[in-house]
């Protein structure tokens, strides 16, 4: 068992009726490292990172997180999620609840945690990522980016020890994409394990220690930014970067 | 950042779907508007006085249904009686409230381990809204006492409250139902995803925005269960309409249901406009909401 790595998938098979999403995916995603996924719409991308995190059943194949396989029967999914952190495209913030209370929910419902002490927590991340005059607003009072920056602050309360992102700049309008992208940069920056979905690719290629394009449910190519962007050795890569360039996103 | 001058887009959509049923009540056009509606409201009331007026049946019709002698006379005694009503729609719904949320729960819980209780909700929730209210009541109110078992309680008005209690709340847990399903998936993958535990997720982040939503639909309900409050008459309890029966059978003159129906009116009209205007507020904060979604 390599215990290096911070999430191992083996062979990971997932359909959904007749229509074959993942079909054998191996990836392995070393500590402090950044992974990005890229790939059309439909590649299987979204679907690898709910697998993941187990809002998936998968139909074969194993993910290890830390060595520790969480795709057994017997797992408490539960205690599994609180240790994995995603971010979805369209923000899915609670609108019922103020900005604080979508941040300390699960760290005090889930982990347990003493309220003051969750919202003292949440209060400094919120003002880590500039947040902290929006702490006593409702999410439908906030831009796009800010939600999503509230998003990804809900998902590090739980102190993860891995963070899925799902294409978490897709719903934004262009001129918040940055102020998003700057928190996932800093992220990165202070160490912590990223899964990547994007279609942003500067900043994949800024950003990722290794680049994965899926096509078909597959992993067809993967490579350091650099080798997959300036050189990529299969044509479907080169198609789909091809069509990046055309339509002016790289 | 969504602007406000977005949300006052989506108010003045709103008003401008609202004011159709008024005509347009802006500006000049809205005053003629108004004036066009009084007019063509007047008219029609005065045609339909003259047309009943002058029925041949009207004078008779006017001193059985519409006497004021009779209508003070028995006023006050149907008043004291419409307390029961009251009383029973109170009761009544402070455990159709809690108790229809159940069902709604149990029939939402998803896997095959809960096959039963799914399927106990459902049978509950098809049996009692296929069963006519008035036979409830009546096999209930009159058919539970006759056991005469011993602590079983033998008023009429508790089995009338049961069996409302019974009826009403198969329809409320389908009120409940269809706002827990309006409830995006996303919003439990979300809550899931935290490490939020199934019951966790329902409590905290589903039932509060189903139930929100829903708070119209379920105001419906009400008004519905303060009427069938009278089918409890039926059995014997001395409510509003069981009085006004008694009523109409001492004096030989019909003003006495008049007096039940107005009692009736006056508590579910005002529901039914609060309601109408609960719906208006939340279509409109929707509409304001989805503009800058």
């Amino acid at each position: 068992m390599n215990t290096a790595a911070a999430l191992e998938i083996e062979g990971l098979r997932k359909s959904f009726g007749t229509n074959l999403v993942l079909n054998g995916i191996d990836l392995s995603v070393g500590e402090h490292e950044v992974t990005c996924l890229i790939g059309a719409s439909g590649a299987g991308k979204s679907t690898l990172l709910r697998c993941v995190n187990l809002l998936e059943q998968i139909d074969a194949g194993r993910i290890l997180l830390h060595g520790d396989e969480i795709t057994r029967r017997e797992i408490d999914v539960n205690r599994v999620r609180r240790r994995i952190g995603i971010v979805f495209q369209a923000f899915n913030l609670f609108p019922h609840m103020s900005v604080l209370r979508n941040v300390t929910l699960a760290p005090t419902k889930a982990l347990g945690k003493p309220r003051a002490e969750a919202e003292a927590e949440a209060a400094a991340l919120l003002g880590r990522f500039g947040l902290a005059d929006k702490r006593d607003e409702y999410p439908d009072r906030l831009s796009g980016g800010q939600q999503q920056r509230v998003a990804i602050v809900r998902a590090l309360a739980m102190r993860p020890d891995l963070m899925l992102l799902d294409e978490v700049t897709s719903a934004l309008d262009p001129e918040l994409v940055a102020e998003v992208l700057n928190v996932i940069r800093e992220l990165a920056e202070g160490g912590m394990t990223m899964l990547i979905a994007t279609h942003e690719m500067s900043f994949a290629r800024d950003i990722a220690s290794r680049v994965c394009f899926l096509d078909e449910g597959l992993i067809l190519e993967e490579g350091p930014p650099e080798e997959i962007f300036r050189r990529p050795r299969e044509p479907r890569t080169q198609q789909f970067l091809q069509r990046i360039v055309e339509a002016g996103r790289l | 950042m969504a602007s406000e001058g977005d949300r006052r887009a989506g108010l003045e959509v709103a008003d401008s779907r609202r004011s159709r049923v008024l005509g347009s009540l802006s500006g000049a056009d809205g005053r003629r508007g108004v004036a066009i509606a009084l007019l063509s409201t007047i008219v029609f009331l005065v045609i339909v006085v003259v047309v009943v007026a002058n029925s041949p049946g009207w004078p008779t019709v006017h001193k059985d249904f519409f006497s004021w002698h009779y209508f003070k006379s028995s006023f006050p005694e149907i008043a004291r009686a419409f307390l029961l009503n009251c009383k029973i729609f109170l009761i009544a719904e402070c455990l159709i409230l809690p108790f229809a949320l159940l069902i709604a729960v149990l029939r939402s819980l998803p896997g095959p381990v809960f096959f039963p209780l799914r399927a106990l909700a459902i049978v509950y929730a098809d049996f009692f809204r296929g069963v006519p209210t008035i036979l409830v009541i009546s096999i209930l109110a009159l058919g539970v006492p006759g056991l005469e078992l011993s602590g079983v309680p033998t008023s009429v008005v508790f089995w009338g409250i049961v069996a409302l209690v019974l009826i009403y709340s198969a329809y409320v847990s389908e009120v409940y139902r269809a706002g827990i399903e309006s409830v995006h998936p996303s919003q439990e993958a979300a809550a899931r995803s935290l490490g939020l535990t199934r019951w966790q997720t329902m409590r905290k982040v589903i039932l509060p925005q189903a139930v929100r939503r829903v708070i119209p639909p379920l105001l419906n309900d009400f008004i519905g269960l303060q009427k069938d409050t009278a089918l409890v008459g039926i059995v014997g309890a001395l409510e509003a309409f069981n009085q006004s029966q008694i009523d109409v059978a001492a004096t030989f003159n019909f003003t006495p249901y008049l007096v039940a129906a107005v009692l009736f009116v006056a508590i579910t009209i005002p529901l039914a406009r609060f309601t109408d205007w609960l719906i208006e507020r939340d279509r409109r904060r929707r509409q304001a909401e989805g503009l800058h979604a």
